[in-house]
């Protein structure tokens, strides 16, 4: 073990009641969100991803969304539930619709569960598609794209094409065991 | 803290006894949801997992060198891995004729898997509810410092409530009381009304709580008394232990699916059928809600990664559920319906004695004759033939079906129409899954004083087995007396002593006693002795009596006396008192369950 940092399982204590500190506590949530904003590249830590805690997801640091571990870890309860990774691995051309149809059940119902589990998947825009809406000026660019005739200032008139998707809520699983990182299904073998 | 410890499913839910007496919140529980993950859910599957060798030990936040897993990771293997996962412990601590100390869980327990008796079952999951309760929300504070509330079936009887306090304690549980599920649940509704439940029952009102579960099913009444011009709920009966829920329609389905798959040419395998059980409890939710589709596919999904090609595909119709859920298990009987009883083969494997009858309604039918004698003249129009409810409060997962509440309450209403009754009414339910936990904390509010308290007591009567003097008949045992130890309905806190009746017992030795039990004989007092009580009571777990051998010489014959007591904790304690005490207060303890009960020749 490296002496200037903290020994692995000691690490992982102290990430797991940062954890519980920061789900059950807004105050120091809010600290840590702070102390986890500045842009240096976060090191995978086992046992506290940042995507796993609600606490830090309220303010986006980029560089924990896209940490590898926790894509891995959302394509792994994807295929749990959902077979998700066997299907899209499989070369489906030589299936018939009904066939893709009858297995495509099985994958939507287990991706619904995990997405309905981990994120809480809600729509930005609440008016229905294919309607006219006006949006007041200065609006957040990164939750609605404007296409089309874009141009000029002030209000925008436009119609709503898509309603937009966004994960009100971010709760993975904490992943204790760094070796096992990239497996998505381990092989099974029955005895 | 109120803990559901259930049969297929634990919860956790806190709330404060000072200050803001906020409505109890369910508490997320950490647990393993797969070998390398941890993750807090409400609900804490009652599964416990012994991993291989070579799997290596588990880590878990509280430790990092696991041997058993409880929780979600558990219930995965147990289809993948059954010899090494126990379930349904809960219902091995009701089990009257196991000795419930005994290791002998997983029943089919692989060659090198420990296994564990249903106490350390029940301590198992308590351990990990306290352990993770300390490592989650309690942020580092132990569980056994807090008020806990504890919840047991009302038909437990003493020896597995005395069991599951005794698990409870090893876990450190210390300010413990129990508390009846159907109670809890009436409990989680009083709190979901707030002031506004005086309004809507009255005095003479009987409130149902049906409560069906994953794998038990449990009925109890409520009577709605006066009490000094207040209402006051009392807990007037209880029904029998049914191995008999939700688990039980899912597979009855599975295997329907399965026929037909294997009409086509496809055997199923045991990894299949548990997969198929699954795709069957999703289908049968989606068919049995509110404006479902006339059919849904179910879909076994191959077991290996080409997910096409090998995976088998059938289909469930409305009109199969309501054939096999809805007129299987809720069949619109008559109120005289008796449940079938399946004839005793001579050599039963050992296993839980599961209700040979599946279908609730007729389950429920037997419970409201049973307990027609229940003292409803305040009721007013009190029908004779049964226990006539004016309510009904559903609880368990199953109900969270509108189809299933809607079936047992009509047929319900047709048994009450068919005798004059008024038509009964459902309550609607706080939390169909949580309730159970969420009105075990409620109660403890209730204990300091807040709210309403349901009056209960014991929910049987208990019976020592007595040999009647009678002349020896070669072949035969002599004829078996049961003389009436502690009354029906005996308070917490409260104790009676039997009047005259004399044991004897020889000191130094283990005196066995036959003992039985009735949850409906409620006149009965201290003292009352019954004929063949096999034929009224249903026999429990046996007691015995140690005299040591202090004071007095060994194979001396002493004359002693019974005394009843319900603990403050909620569990009943047997004591022996002799006649000539040789010390003051001088009595001895005595043993429920000391072993498994002989098997029925």
């Amino acid at each position: 073990m490296n002496t200037e940092t903290l020994a692995w399982w000691s690490r992982v204590g102290l990430a797991f009641r940062a954890f519980f500190r920061i789900l059950f506590d807004g105050r120091y949530a809010s600290e840590a969100g702070r102390a986890l904003t500045p842009s240096t590249p976060l090191v995978p830590e086992p046992g506290a991803r940042g995507a796993g805690n609600p606490g830090a997801a309220a303010c986006p640091p980029a560089a924990e969304v896209t940490a590898p571990d926790a894509a891995v870890l959302l394509l792994s309860l994807l295929q749990g539930e959902g077979r998700f990774v066997d299907f899209v691995q499989q070369d489906i051309a030589g299936f018939s619709d009904t066939e893709v149809g009858s297995v495509a059940r099985v994958v939507h119902a287990g991706c619904r569960k995990v997405l309905r589990a981990h994120l809480q998947i809600e729509p930005i825009r609440g008016e229905p598609e294919g309607q006219p809406v006006t949006l007041e000026p200065g609006f957040d660019p990164s939750r609605v794209k404007l296409t089309g005739n874009v141009a000029g200032t002030g209000r925008v008139h436009g119609v709503l094409r898509h309603r937009g998707w966004q994960a009100a809520d971010v709760h993975l699983p904490t992943l204790i065991d760094r070796g096992a990182s990239r497996v998505l299904c381990p092989a099974e073998v029955e005895m | 803290m109120g803990i559901d410890l259930g049969t297929t499913h634990c919860a956790l839910a806190q709330s404060a006894l000072e200050g803001d007496l906020a409505s109890p919140r369910p508490e997320p529980i950490l647990q393993l949801v797969a070998r390398d993950r941890v993750d807090a859910q409400v609900l804490l599957p009652s599964f416990i997992y012994a991993p291989h060798a070579s799997e290596g030990s588990l880590a878990l936040p509280w430790d990092a060198n696991a041997a058993l897993a409880v929780g979600q990771y558990a219930r995965r293997r147990a289809a993948e891995s059954p010899g090494r996962v126990v379930a349904s412990s809960k219902s091995w601590l009701s089990h009257p004729s196991v000795d419930r100390h005994a290791a002998v869980l997983p029943v089919s327990a692989a060659e090198d898997v420990t296994q564990i008796s249903p106490v350390e079952a029940a301590f198992r999951l308590l351990d990990h509810l306290s352990e993770a309760w300390s490592a989650g929300p309690g942020a580092g504070e132990r569980l056994g410092d807090q008020e806990v509330i504890l919840t047991v079936p009302a038909s437990f009887d003493a020896a597995a409530r005395e069991c599951t306090v005794e698990a409870a304690l090893a876990a450190g549980l210390d300010q413990l009381t129990l508390l009846e599920e159907p109670q809890a649940a009436f409990y989680a509704w009083l709190d979901q009304r707030g002031d506004a439940w005086r309004s809507e029952l009255a005095v003479g009102d009987l409130v149902l709580v049906v409560d069906v579960g994953g794998g038990t099913s449990d009925f109890a009444a409520i009577l709605l008394a006066e009490q000094e011009g207040n209402l006051e709920p009392r807990r007037v009966a209880v029904g029998q232990h049914l191995l008999l829920g939700g688990d039980n329609m899912d597979l009855a389905l599975a295997h329907l699916v399965r026929q037909k798959l294997e009409a086509q040419g496809s055997p199923i395998d045991a990894w299949q059928l548990s997969a198929l059980t699954h795709a069957a409890r999703d289908a049968k939710e989606a068919l049995l809600s509110a404006g479902a589709p006339d059919s849904v596919s179910v879909v076994v999904p191959s077991r290996g990664s080409q997910l096409l090609g090998g995976s088998l595909r059938s289909t469930l119709s409305r009109a199969e559920v309501q054939t096999y859920v809805l007129d299987g298990f809720f069949p619109q009987v008559p109120w005289q319906q008796a449940p079938r009883q399946r004839p005793r083969t001579a050599l039963r494997q050992r296993g839980l004695p599961y209700a040979d009858d599946p279908a609730i309604t007729t389950q429920l039918a037997s419970f409201l004759r049973g307990h027609h004698g229940v003292r409803t003249a305040e009721a007013g129009a009190a029908a004779p033939q049964f226990l006539a409810p004016t309510h009904v409060l559903f609880n368990g997962g199953v109900f969270r079906s509108e189809l299933l509440r809607t079936r047992l309450l009509d047929t319900l209403n047709a048994w009450l129409v068919d005798v004059g009754a008024a038509p009964a009414r459902a309550l609607p339910s706080a939390d169909y899954d949580l309730a159970v936990a969420r009105g075990a904390s409620y109660y403890g509010q209730v204990r300091r004083g807040r709210g309403v308290r349901v009056r209960g007591g014991t929910a049987q009567a208990f019976y020592v087995g007595i040999e009647s003097p009678a002349p020896a008949v070669p072949g035969m045992d002599p004829p078996t007396n049961a003389l009436c130890v502690a009354p029906f309905g005996m308070e917490e806190g409260s104790r009676v002593a039997l009047p005259e009746a004399e044991l004897a017992v020889v000191v130094g030795e283990s005196v066995t006693f036959r003992f039985f039990g009735s949850s409906t004989r409620r006149d009965d007092v201290a003292g009352t002795l019954l004929e063949s009580p096999e034929r009224s009571l249903d026999e429990l777990a046996p007691i015995s009596i140690t005299l040591p051998a202090q004071g007095r010489s060994p194979g001396e014959l002493v004359a002693v006396t019974l005394e009843a007591v319900i603990t403050e904790v909620g569990t009943l304690a047997l004591f022996a008192r002799p006649l000539e005490p040789r010390i003051l207060d001088e009595h001895w303890k005595v043993e429920l369950s000391v072993r498994s009960r002989a098997p029925a020749p």
